[in-house]
């Protein structure tokens, strides 16, 4: 019992990063249509950003600042000279611009920290709870992670449902041409988009860094299992976004601790395909005419 | 597809094909008793990555349908080669047709879920399969060999060639023959009312469907092609470098065949070739390159990455529709009145702006409807 209440609570850490490397992924589909592969190797350089200062004497929340503010400068710089000239080609083009992109980075990221894997600061202690005299793998580090996540989930939320500039981010992604007529800087929107998106991928690096040691790698599975989630809760949908991330958080959480990690990619593989063939848009998905 | 006024050879697709087999069969076999152990070896995988793209480059070209997971299948047909062919002694044209058997079986339920699926969804899907089947290998040490794999050992030259016979050219004339044997099937499959309907699929869905075309059973049939093509890649690769273990078969190869597919010129057969080239080349290149300064060990690492980096996303940007669809554009540029040969390089552009909802009807770039020398064709082929 107290085996399953441990998994349940990592489950839900683990699916609170998943979540928030999902919504990044989300916010850029949503804004350009486009599915960003890089998003892992920008997430592992802003983290090593953050690594960088704190080793050079800065404090964790130095770090913490600084990465995610340079994951929204790296975000726009991105969509403003590389992705915008095929924002309207064919998407596999783009998919291989992301992927040209993952790689340019990972290799700038070697050559700049090595290919070495060091290891990341966590911003609380990772000694778990005790409850009652048994010590639970929940730490106050993935309390931590658990609020922030749902923070800048609810931000978003508020942003884009409360705010005139989400209204025109909005507006700017459903109906570009509309809301070029009424006005808006769609492409501006689109920027702020990717930076938003970003800065949300930035968190998830920062997050996620002291359970892997950071190398130019490490952040792959990260993605992949982000972008399962994001397509298994709807790539159209934020709240999908984060309840895909907290499904196989708690999904592979139990299969790695009952039937071994290296089971996980295949339960992965398994849920996404069961719940694709049920809803083939995903879970949160509105059900529409598809454009043939 | 009807042409005017052809001489009769080229009016039989099997007669061209076939042709064209002999031809560029010819000319393999010139080239490999020319070419030192190492230029064969690049050959065959070469070779081998050629099988692949094409199975690819028809499944996202004319069908229209993307994946990320068709280094799985390799996986798939190299493990069969490996288990055949070394646990159980066949010999190597049997394994092989085995790798292909196998990797079809699994091709037709994995193309009957995808053809649910679009877009990035099917890519989510492809990419999970490209990552959860090799798990399998882990989960079953004792038949798959685990992290270490299979080892095979090396396919030995038949006694008439002589006893001299180098072993790489028989593994590059090994490759090249499967390569040869995807080029005939393909070729004669895209030109035949098969691969007529799969564009028609690829263009217009519900117009497919009101035609009388089974979608889904098109998009699977696609799928499972494809998907054999891959397997024979697999089981060649597996046959050439002697071993079939997971780590030959991470996700990044997945992701690599399709660069090499689009670089090379979606939906073509002549950009499969230019793709496979570059696959092989262009590590060579780089790590020649990077080694040709001297650099701090950090950047001299990493530095043939980057510069394959740089070059997909300048490719994209340069050409968008490819190499093969650069040099379509330069030969009508030179030739104004030469038609674009089949068409359906320069097709794939269309109907993926198209398929993609209201946000990407922007310029298609190399749409046929936009696009001079397919309009050309689109006149011809209504000529009686």
């Amino acid at each position: 019992m107290t085996k399953f209440i441990d998994l349940t609570l990592n489950g839900i850490s683990t699916g609170a990063i998943y979540a928030a490397v999902a919504l990044a992924l989300v916010l850029i589909w949503r804004s350009t249509r486009i599915v960003n592969f890089a998003q892992g190797s920008m997430l592992m350089f802003t983290t090593f950003i953050a690594s960088a200062i704190i080793n050079s004497g800065g404090s964790y929340v130095e770090g913490f600042v600084v990465a995610l503010a340079s994951g929204f400068v790296l975000g726009a710089i991105v969509e403003r000279v590389v992705v915008r000239p095929v924002e309207n080609a064919p998407p596999l083009n783009a998919v291989i611009l992301t992927l040209g992109l993952y790689t340019l980075i990972v290799a700038l990221a070697g050559m700049i920290w090595g290919n070495i894997p060091r290891s990341f600061p966590a911003a609380f202690s990772l000694r778990g709870y005790t409850v009652g005299g048994t010590t639970l793998l929940f730490t106050p580090n993935d309390t931590f992670i658990v609020l922030v996540v749902i923070a800048v989930a609810a931000a978003l939320a508020v942003l884009f449902r409360f705010t005139s500039v989400g209204l025109r981010m909005r507006g700017a992604a459903f109906a570009p041409e509309i809301a070029r007529l009424l006005g808006v800087r769609v492409g501006r929107m689109l920027t702020l988009g990717w930076a938003l998106a970003a800065m949300t991928g930035a968190l998830a690096g920062v997050l996620v860094a002291p359970s892997v040691f950071i190398g130019p790698n490490s952040f792959d599975p990260l993605l992949i299992i982000g972008f399962v989630a994001a397509v298994l809760g709807g790539l159209d949908s934020p709240p999908g976004a984060v309840v895909g991330g907290l499904v196989l958080g708690l999904a592979l959480s139990y299969v790695s601790g009952y039937e071994g990690s290296s089971l996980v990619p295949l339960a992965a593989l398994v849920i996404l395909v069961v719940v694709l063939m049920i809803r083939p848009t995903g879970l949160f998905s509105a059900t529409k005419e598809r454009r043939v | 597809m009807t042409r005017a006024r052809r001489p009769a050879i080229f009016e039989s697709t099997l007669l061209r094909s076939l042709g064209l087999v002999v031809i560029v069969g010819l000319v393999l076999l010139l080239l490999t008793n020319q070419f030192s152990a190492y230029r064969n070896l690049q050959l065959a995988s070469g070779a081998y990555y050629f099988c692949v793209l094409a199975g690819l480059t028809v499944l996202a070209g004319s069908s229209g349908q993307i994946s990320l997971g068709h280094g799985a299948f390799m996986a798939v047909g190299a493990y069969t080669f490996a288990l055949l062919n070394f646990n159980e002694a066949w010999s190597v044209f049997p394994a092989l047709t085995a790798a292909v058997v196998a990797a079809l079986l699994i091709g037709i339920p994995v193309g009957a879920a995808a053809s649910r699926l679009r877009g990035p969804y099917l890519a989510g899907a492809t990419l999970a399969f490209a990552v959860g089947l090799p798990a399998l290998a882990d989960k079953f040490p004792s038949l798959f060999g685990g992290e270490n794999g299979l080892a095979i050992n090396p396919p030995i030259p038949p006694t008439w060639l002589g006893s001299n016979f180098p072993l790489e050219r028989w593994e590059a004339w090994i490759a090249c023959a499967g390569a040869l044997i995807v080029l005939f099937v393909l070729y004669n499959v895209t030109h035949s009312g098969i691969g007529r309907s799969w564009r028609a699929v690829r263009d217009d869905e519900i117009a497919a469907a009101l035609a009388g075309l089974r979608v889904g059973r098109r998009q699977t049939l696609a799928f499972a092609i494809s998907a054999a093509c891959a397997g024979l890649g697999g089981g060649l690769l597996a046959a050439v470098t002697q071993l079939a273990d997971p780590g030959s078969f991470p996700l990044q190869l997945s992701l690599t065949l399709l660069t090499g597919v689009v670089i090379g010129g979606l939906g073509s057969l002549v950009g499969a070739v230019w793709g496979a080239a570059l696959l092989v080349l262009l590590p060579n290149w780089t790590n020649d390159l990077a080694n040709s300064f001297s650099l701090s060990t950090n950047v001299s690492h990493n530095l043939p990455i980057a510069i394959y980096g740089i070059v997909l996303i300048v490719a994209m940007l340069v050409w968008p529709s490819g190499i093969q669809g650069g040099v379509r554009a330069i030969a009508h540029a030179v030739r104004p009145g030469t038609p674009s040969r089949t068409g359906q390089a320069t097709e794939p552009a269309k109907d993926e702006s198209a398929k993609d909802g209201p946000a990407k009807d922007g310029p298609a770039k190399d749409g046929p409807a936009k696009d001079g020398p397919a309009k050309d064709e689109g006149v011809k082929a209504s000529q009686p």
